[in-house]
């Protein structure tokens, strides 16, 4: 009986290896790292009112390459990081088929404007008061950055302040793309 | 008259048809918010779900679910509505189907794996006493000569 005991005892060391597997698989997953489900969809429709009380939809971009930010005046450093960024962007890329849109959420109306007068946005900007549009886009926190292609299909997220290299990456990609 | 009586109870019954409809307005039990709440992740949180979290993010997507169900959805259908924007990672229990359904089912193949391997043990172990009782082994007769001479040479 000993005999088929010892016989088994191989089997031990190699009950460790799918525990070993899934450790190696668990250690190797950043579980903060959530691919957005939303890429090569259609970008969720949305019509918001801009600080400045102009109206603003996806609707009326079609055809457009479409940049998304979600930003908060509270989210330092890394809205502060990207914002000189966004507003240089827009400047490059307003005359060539693109828009930028920014939008302003779990934020109050008055640091929100601060805020974009402290940086001079001159792209619209617009509140999103009761969270619709960021649920509607599967945002997690800020900033978030989208792009949109000129079918108005989600094509690229970037989690993090965006910088002008992963602007202009993202915006000739789409743009090279044909019409 | 009687047309008349129709036509009453024609506006009676549109009034009705108004009042019951599945327009927007209609009355959402909190009860079921809260309970659709508890099942979704807090997005912005550590392990909370919208339900538990105080923060502005779970308010807004608590506001989401009772304006969705207000609007005629079902349950289900919210659920599945944030499970379309974020994935299943906003869903505190893995679905029972699929791949996740693995998650359901191995701690009861462990378990039972578990019983197993316990009740197999225990039967050896209550066994093992019974192989004492068996008959001893038949000894040569010539070490049987040499044990009995070997003791006698110790008494000695």
């Amino acid at each position: 009986m000993s005999g088929a005991r010892r016989h088994l005892r191989w089997l031990i060391p190699v009950a460790v290896l799918p525990v070993l597997a899934l450790l190696a698989y668990g250690f190797r997953t950043n579980p903060r790292d959530i691919p957005s489900p939303l890429i090569g969809r259609p970008a969720a429709a949305f019509a918001l009112k801009t600080f400045d009380g102009s109206e603003v939809t996806l609707e009326a971009l079609r055809g457009r390459v479409v940049v998304v930010n979600f930003w908060a005046s509270w989210c330092y450093p890394a809205c502060y990081e990207e914002a000189p960024a966004l507003e240089r962007g827009w400047q490059t890329y307003k005359d060539r088929g693109v828009a930028l849109i920014g939008v302003n959420i779990q934020d109050k109306v008055e640091p929100a404007r601060r805020f974009l007068d402290q940086f001079r946005h001159t792209f619209p900007n617009a509140p999103d008061p009761a969270g619709r549009v960021s649920v509607d886009y599967g945002v997690y926190g800020v900033p978030e950055t989208f792009f949109i292609d000129r079918a108005g299909r989600v094509r690229a997220k970037h989690v993090g302040a965006v910088t002008d290299d992963i602007l202009k990456r993202h915006i000739d990609a789409l743009l090279a793309e044909p019409a | 008259m009687r047309a008349r009586r129709a036509a009453l109870m024609l506006v009676a019954a549109g009034l009705a048809g108004v009042l019951a409809g599945p327009a927007a307005g209609r009355p959402v039990d909190e009860a079921t918010v809260h309970d659709i709440a508890a099942q979704l992740r807090c997005v912005v949180c550590q392990s909370l779900s919208v339900a538990d979290s105080p923060s502005e993010t779970a308010n807004q997507m608590r506001g989401i679910i009772r304006e969705r169900l207000a609007a005629g959805d079902s349950p289900e259908q919210v659920k599945a509505y944030f499970v379309d924007k974020y994935g299943q990672w906003i869903l505190l229990a893995p679905p029972r189907q699929g791949f996740t359904l693995l998650v359901w089912v191995l701690p009861f193949v462990g378990l039972g794996l578990g019983l197993v391997v316990v009740a197999v043990l225990v039967r050896r172990w209550s066994r093992r006493p019974r192989i004492r009782d068996a008959a001893p082994e038949r000894v040569d007769e010539a070490v049987r000569a040499r044990i009995a001479r070997e003791i006698g040479d110790l008494d000695r």
